[in-house]
């Protein structure tokens, strides 16, 4: 990557004897639509915060395009933010609540009023400006509170659970709206989600935090093919995970050897490249199946081996599941499609 | 709030209605006595001789009555400002600046200790520093209670208020001063104006503070009844308190048929 | 490597503590704390000849107040806010409980109608008891018209006369916060009750008045607690004959201007209400029940 636009390092914050953030360091570059991943609690709110200046972390440095940004005060940095409650005056219209940017940066009335117009219309909500908030669907109201936030041209935009408020279907078209935004308008953006679903579909590149702390920063894909580590390879998507200790070909557990490839602890393998097959190196009882959207999805509970969790063995395939309750079968996959991780 | 407010509506009251009843005649046979005799053809408040308007244009004449209401009007006045000013200051210092409830207590305190108790402090007080008593030393001390109301009223609402409000405003580029005038202050506005109606109406009617910190040449009008009433009355002050009464339950009707039409309007 | 953060920032925080703060506790500090510390004070010196304090260490205003003139002063003033209180409950509970089964409509209106009075000055409101109770007054002719009596009753200057000018100064705040308390309960909890096959009686006793206790507990306290310190109603009820401890300290202050003997007698009766509120916080804690919304 060329030079990032923010760098974070070794960012640590306390509140009391709780580690909110413990030395968290990443990079987010120019143009980038970054997600912040995690369960509740993990910290990714406060780092959001902190980058928004709602909080100060207690160790660490922050640049923004090579400047300190945490001796900048909130309402100083180039960085906007889109809250999960929209945050809009309610005692002001539209137009008031998106020139309120320009308004004290002191820019001129026609200016002012250029600007909201053009951002009005990216957002879609040309028309509505001499409206108030409560006379405005929860939808409309988001466009509003991007609008405002987008106006002022910051290098940074913030937007904290942006989706958790609007119902499904409306969330579904807000995604492709989001990422479009952020191609027009070239501006950086770091998404902080618990929804997975969410973080994989929209950014660019997502870091999953857990207990404050960064787990793996990495392209969806590589997130969900390449798992830096148990917490990562469980929180993205299902899977099925072995404990055990590294063996040439694969995880020995017991006096089975799971194929697989890299080093660690636990094996892991999606339950997409598992398969039912004459002969394998594992074998049970099929507990469960489940046919929806054209998918079945089959659990076994594992005969001599366990999962890590103790749940059943996950499969998935295309089509019917072609087995029933209480059958033994086997299964199998490929090394290369299961990895190692410590 | 789960489940039904407590009144489903077909509860029948049964014995209740004897308290009712009780409280009620209780409440208002004064009430209803003092208005009646205001009307008294007599000169005395107790033998009801006859009808008569005599005692309204006799009050509207009473210049000692008309200046002890401007005296209550003026430190009422006085006390509401600087009641509000700094009430709603304090209010926004401890909702969003502190977490300590020590400063909370000693803040509410006026509106907890006896009256007579803050009445005697401040008659000391005065006396220690060398300060004469008059309006101005009751304005002063209406205040120091007066701030405690304004905060408890202003900081209920405050609360209430979504505080990613004024981190927006920050956000886009206010400092604190400005997000206070132009966010935080227009969001609070009911509030502090409901704060500053009750530090009016708390310093109008209050007597015992006033008592001890007003000086003699200047009374306030409850003083001034006072007085009258400790050494014999004419029907003059049924008068007074009639018209003190019409004037409540006017504003009452008006606040009930304001609030009534805005919530109409919000449907 | 950690490295601490400057926080120039903190600073900004600071003064913007001090802006809202600042003058808020200033004038507090100034016009509260600074008074009530200084009266209290006076209770250990003595008074000036001509009135005014003279700084000589002596606690000889305390042994003075617990002579037995005034110790009976106090113990009256205590029976009579006492009484005052518990008639106040007596009747406040009653109407607080009907206006809550109120439909809405009807609710606000007796609402208002129980506030009213409270807004009439309360020099009014005393008077107007004088002129009910007076000899001449309607009370008494009400009597003798039914045929009770056959002669005026004094009622006037009497200990009964105190009592009922101050309930009737402070019945409203004993009725609102009642009302507040049994109006927030849930509906469902007195059907639940019932459904178990509790009668009427059963389930105010063991539901509704137990979870309604803090609004009676703050009913009690805003009447008990301006009762005790009142001198109004005592002097023009009264007479001369009930002397309630309000009237002990302004005659001090005002009359005999012995300022740090009422002090003292101030200082009694306040410590004596920290240690009702001190009982009270504890009942209350022990008896506390979160109600879950």
């Amino acid at each position: 990557m060329t030079e990032p636009l923010v760098s974070i390092r070794n960012v640590g914050a306390s509140y009391g004897s709780v580690r909110a953030l413990d030395d968290v360091s990443l990079d987010i570059g120019d143009k980038e639509f970054f997600a912040l991943l995690g369960p509740s609690g993990c910290g990714k709110t406060t780092l959001l915060r902190s980058l928004a200046g709602f909080e100060t972390p207690t160790e660490g440095t922050v640049l923004l395009a090579g400047e300190d940004l945490l001796a900048v005060p909130a309402h100083k940095r180039p960085v906007n933010m889109m809250f999960q409650s929209y945050a809009l005056f309610p005692h002001q219209t539209v137009a008031k609540n998106v020139g309120y940017g320009p308004a004290r940066a002191g820019e001129s009335r026609q200016e002012i009023a250029r600007k909201v117009d053009e951002v009005l219309e990216i957002v879609g909500l040309t028309g509505l400006s001499g409206r108030r908030p409560s006379q405005l669907s929860g939808g409309q109201r988001q466009r509003v509170a991007l609008a405002r936030a987008i106006v002022n041209r910051p290098r940074l935009l913030l937007l904290d659970e942006p989706l958790s408020a609007l119902d499904r279907n409306v969330r579904a078209q807000m995604q492709l709206e989001l990422k479009r935004l952020q191609h027009e308008v070239g501006i950086a953006f770091v998404m902080v989600t618990h929804d997975q679903d969410e973080a994989l579909s929209m950014a660019d590149r997502v870091a999953v935090l857990d207990g404050g702390r960064v787990q793996q920063v990495a392209t969806p894909e590589e997130l969900y093919q390449r798992p830096a580590n148990r917490f990562v390879a469980e929180f993205i998507g299902q899977s099925n995970v072995f404990e055990g200790s590294a063996a040439p070909g694969g995880l020995s557990v017991g006096p089975t050897v799971l194929p697989g490839h890299g080093s660690g602890r636990y094996l892991v393998v999606r339950p997409e490249d598992v398969r039912i097959a004459p002969s394998g190196m594992v074998s049970g009882t099929v507990v469960e199946t489940q046919f929806t959207g054209g998918m079945s999805t089959i659990a076994v509970t594992p005969e001599g081996v366990a999962t890590a969790s103790g749940q059943p063995v996950l499969v998935r395939q295309p089509g019917s599941t072609g087995v029933e309750r209480g059958a033994v079968v086997s299964l199998t996959w490929e090394a290369d499609a299961a990895v190692l991780v410590p | 709030m789960s489940g039904r407010a407590s009144t489903s509506r077909g509860e029948r009251l049964g014995w209740l209605w004897l308290p009712l009843l009780i409280c009620f005649s209780f409440l208002y046979v004064p009430i209803v006595a003092l208005v009646v005799m205001s009307f008294n053809s007599g000169k005395s408040a107790l033998n009801f001789k006859g009808l008569s308007l005599q005692w309204y244009p006799e009050l509207f004449r009473d210049g000692d009555i008309g200046q002890a209401l401007l005296n209550s009007l003026l430190v009422a006045v006085g006390c509401t400002v600087v009641s509000t000013v700094l009430g709603t200051m304090l209010a926004v210092g401890l909702v969003r600046y502190t977490r300590s409830t020590s400063l909370d207590s000693v803040v509410m305190a006026p509106a907890i200790l006896p009256d007579l108790m803050l009445a005697i402090g401040l008659l000391s007080f005065f006396a220690a520093v060398g300060v004469s008593l008059g309006l101005s030393t009751v304005v002063l001390a209406h205040a120091a209670f007066g701030t405690a109301f304004v905060v408890a009223v202003v900081r209920a609402r405050l609360v209430q208020l979504d505080r990613s409000l004024e981190e927006a405003s920050q956000d886009l580029g206010a400092g604190w001063f400005t997000t206070f005038t132009r966010i935080t202050l227009p969001s609070i506005a009911p509030a502090v104006a409901a704060g500053s109606l009750l530090a009016f109406t708390l310093s109008i009617d209050e007597f015992v503070i006033a008592f001890f910190t007003n000086g003699p040449t200047s009374p306030t009008l409850p003083i001034e009844i006072y007085s009258r009433v400790r050494f014999g009355v004419t029907p003059e002050i049924n008068a007074l308190a009639t018209i003190l009464l019409a004037i409540s339950a006017i504003a009452v009707v008006v606040v009930a048929v304001t609030v009534g039409r805005t919530e109409s309007r919000d449907d | 490597m950690a490295v601490p953060t400057t926080r120039p920032r903190d600073r900004h925080r600071l003064l913007e503590k001090v802006v809202f703060l600042g003058p808020g506790l200033l004038f507090t500090a100034v016009f509260v704390a600074v008074p009530v510390l200084l009266v209290l004070s006076y209770t250990v010196f003595d008074r000036g000849r001509f009135g005014g304090v003279v700084y000589e260490f002596g606690l000889d205003n305390f042994s003075r107040a617990f002579q037995p003139t005034y110790r009976k002063v106090l113990v009256s003033s205590i029976w009579i806010a006492g009484l005052t209180t518990l008639i106040a409950l007596l009747l406040g509970y009653p109407v607080a409980y009907a206006i809550a089964k109120m439909p809405d409509r009807w609710r606000n209106v007796c609402l208002v109608l129980v506030v009213v009075p409270f807004w009439t000055n309360f020099l009014i409101r005393t008077y107007a008891w004088i002129m009910l109770l007076n000899t001449q007054g309607i009370v008494n002719d009400a009597l003798i018209g039914i045929g009770m009596v056959d002669e005026p009753l004094t009622l006037l200057y009497t200990r009964g006369a105190v009592v009922t000018g101050l309930v009737y100064a402070y019945l409203p705040l004993m009725i609102l916060p009642i009302y507040a308390s049994v109006a927030r309960l849930d509906a469902e909890l007195r059907e639940a009750s019932a459904n178990l096959g509790a009668t009427r009686l059963a389930t105010f006793m063991r539901v509704t008045l137990p979870l309604s206790l803090p609004g009676v507990v703050t009913g009690c306290i805003f009447v008990f607690v301006p009762s005790l310190g009142n001198f109004v109603v005592p002097e023009l009820l009264g007479g001369g004959k009930s002397v309630m401890v309000g009237n002990l300290i302004r005659d001090q202050f005002l009359k005999a201007r012995d300022w740090p003997f009422g002090a003292t007698l101030a200082l009694c009766m306040v410590v004596f209400l920290i240690a009702l509120f001190a009982i009270q916080s504890v009942v209350s804690r022990r008896f506390a029940v979160e109600v879950d919304r």
